[in-house]
């Protein structure tokens, strides 16, 4: 008897726990949104997202510049990260040699564990000055070394590790029997790896992209460390910027004490949860439908 | 046929050149924060507190109250996190979830809340805190941080339970056991290996991540005497020290991440010797 009942209310217990990891998504994305209702009741949304006057102290909300600023960012990034993590993969999973492997898998699992804000130092020690005495000076312009791109190509770094190990997984997971049929009929192993591995992998390797994608899009210390944190529209890769995640960062502690600017951050906050909850959310849908396609051939 | 050939050298060679890069890009940094890091350690360093006169650059000071801060989060943290994730898990094997939609909807909501960033974590925790009137502190900070590392525990965990084998399962039905017997006393034995490799692994982001503790566990000069007061950590102490005029304040943002380093490095670095002694078939 007393086995039956540790077991209804142990039954019942884990719904209950389960339940509540299933909703915590849901739960952030409400309180967000009820924290975000005084500023969307004061300010017009066209006015929120598409101005770029960010003025706290005049009451101007304007978060066109942030926003601007994350993509500035994480477009350098996924334009520096993905050829090389695509290749690194591929060489991986097709051409390396076992030992070669055995070497280079832990070392990009180490990578992904290093935390962000020793990236954001390593970036202020080395990247910055770099950029500011050698990069920029070649393109003529001045600056003072904290950039988009240098946080871009530190972000670059940070999505390695998730673009690799995601879609090294996939590559492997294409069965030998395909790549032996190619090589048999006289590919080289380049045309095998594209026209077959590549090609029968694609699904995995988009939603590789999207997942290295937001996580670039929401980290923030690094970012904050080294991207100048002014709320400007970056009209080059040598323009500072405040991404929305450094925005909020930076901003959060003292601005809370006003209730309208607080409101504002946090609605900051909505948005870039809703964009990186899409982007997840349409990789995965997507990611389903092809599957399927793949099993019905 | 020249030109097959030729694509195939230029890509190989593309392919060995990106390999190098992202191993450099690991490499490099691990160097130069070992070797900024260990030029700033000493004992005093890892035996004292951020002092007043240490803050002012004139030394005597060191970063334990970081290091104690951040032992503590993480560990209770991964604690709190632990006693979730492990029935969650077992919930979503099929001896519970039958029908299978609910513990897919579940796994889905927990693979996009993993996605989610650490500062939106950070900026609703504060607004709840602010709602209830609760101040910056270590029992926020774990809290916190419970949340952030609940999607990875649970999902490592489920990932290792899904291996466990049927016959193993049936067995223990059949000998007349109930169901929250088969899974804490034969599944997640079975897993339990598993189970600690994701734990160390949760712990590892745990204790680096810094957006999400900025406004929850605060920071403090000194060591936290109990769950109420706000304590430092080292993430933390790297972003607030590595801008500061002052050269000894900034060796202590390079100490701290060097220490940082460490830890993480052997989390993973144990937590992945754990994984291969115990996998199935590698020695046991």
């Amino acid at each position: 008897m007393w086995r039956r009942i540790k077991e209804k209310v142990s039954s019942r217990l884990m719904f209950l726990a389960t339940l509540f990891c299933a909703l915590l998504i849901v739960v952030i994305a409400i309180g967000l949104f009820l924290k975000s209702i005084p500023i969307l009741g004061e300010r017009p949304l066209w006015d929120l997202l598409g101005s770029s006057d960010w003025n706290p102290e005049r009451g101007r909300y304007g978060l066109f510049g942030p926003i601007m600023g994350t993509l500035w960012v994480t477009g350098i990034a996924m334009a520096i990260s993905v050829p090389l993590s695509l290749l690194t993969a591929t060489y991986l999973s097709e051409y390396a040699h076992k030992r070669i492997k055995d070497i280079v898998r832990p070392l990009i699992d180490l990578l992904a564990c290093i935390p962000s804000v020793v990236f954001g130092l390593w970036a202020f020690l080395v990247l910055v000055p770099f950029i500011r005495d050698y990069v920029a000076p070649i393109f003529g312009v001045s600056t003072s070394g904290f950039t988009v791109l240098t946080a871009g190509i530190i972000l670059a770094v940070m999505v390695f590790p998730i673009v690799i190990s995601v879609s090294g997984e996939v590559l492997q997971s294409v069965p030998l029997a395909a790549r032996e049929t190619s090589l048999a009929l006289g590919a080289t192993k380049w045309e095998t790896t594209r026209h077959v591995v590549l090609r029968s992998a694609s699904p995995g390797i988009v939603a590789a992209v999207v997942l290295g994608f937001s996580r670039a899009f929401g980290e923030t210390m690094a970012v904050l460390m080294v991207v100048g944190n002014k709320e400007i529209v970056p009209t080059s890769v040598f323009d500072p910027a405040s991404p929305l995640p450094s925005l909020i960062a930076k901003e959060y502690g003292e601005l809370m004490s006003i209730p309208l600017s607080g409101s504002a951050l946090l609605f900051a906050a909505l948005v870039l949860l809703v964009i990186v909850l899409a982007f997840n959310l349409g990789a995965r849908l997507v990611l389903r439908r092809l599957k399927r396609g793949w099993s019905v051939e | 046929m020249n030109k097959r050939k030729l694509t195939e050298s230029i890509f190989k060679f593309l392919m060995i050149a990106s390999t190098a890069v992202v191993i450099a890009s690991l490499l490099g940094t691990m160097a130069i924060i070992t070797v900024r890091g260990i030029s700033a350690l000493s004992v005093d360093m890892l035996t004292k507190t951020h002092t007043a006169s240490f803050l002012l650059g004139r030394g005597g000071g060191g970063i334990l109250n970081a290091i104690v801060g951040s032992v503590y989060l993480a560990i209770g943290a991964t604690g709190l996190a632990t006693l979730i994730s492990i029935p969650v898990a077992l919930y979503l094997q099929k001896d519970y979830s039958r029908g299978g939609l609910f513990a897919r909807l579940t796994r889905l909501s927990l693979d996009v809340l993993w996605g989610t960033p650490s500062i939106v974590y950070g900026a609703f925790a504060f607004s709840i805190m602010v709602y209830i009137g609760m101040r910056t502190s270590l029992m926020a900070g774990i809290l916190v941080l419970t949340l952030l590392e609940l999607p990875i525990l649970i999902r490592a965990i489920d990932e290792v339970l899904k291996m466990v084998p049927k016959e193993l399962k049936e067995a223990s039905y059949a000998v007349g056991s109930t169901r929250f017997e088969t899974s804490f006393k034969v599944t997640a034995r079975w897993a339990l290996p598993g189970v600690i490799t994701g734990i160390l692994l949760a712990f590892g982001r745990a204790i680096g991540d810094a957006a999400s503790i900025l406004f929850t566990a605060g920071y403090s000069n000194y060591l936290p005497s109990s769950l109420a007061d706000p304590v430092a950590s080292l993430p933390l102490a790297v972003y607030f020290l590595y801008n500061s005029p002052f050269s000894n304040v900034q060796d202590a943002a390079y100490a701290a991440a060097f220490v940082l380093l460490l830890m993480v490095l052997c989390l993973s670095v144990s937590s992945r010797i754990l994984a291969k002694r115990f996998s199935i078939g590698g020695g046991r």
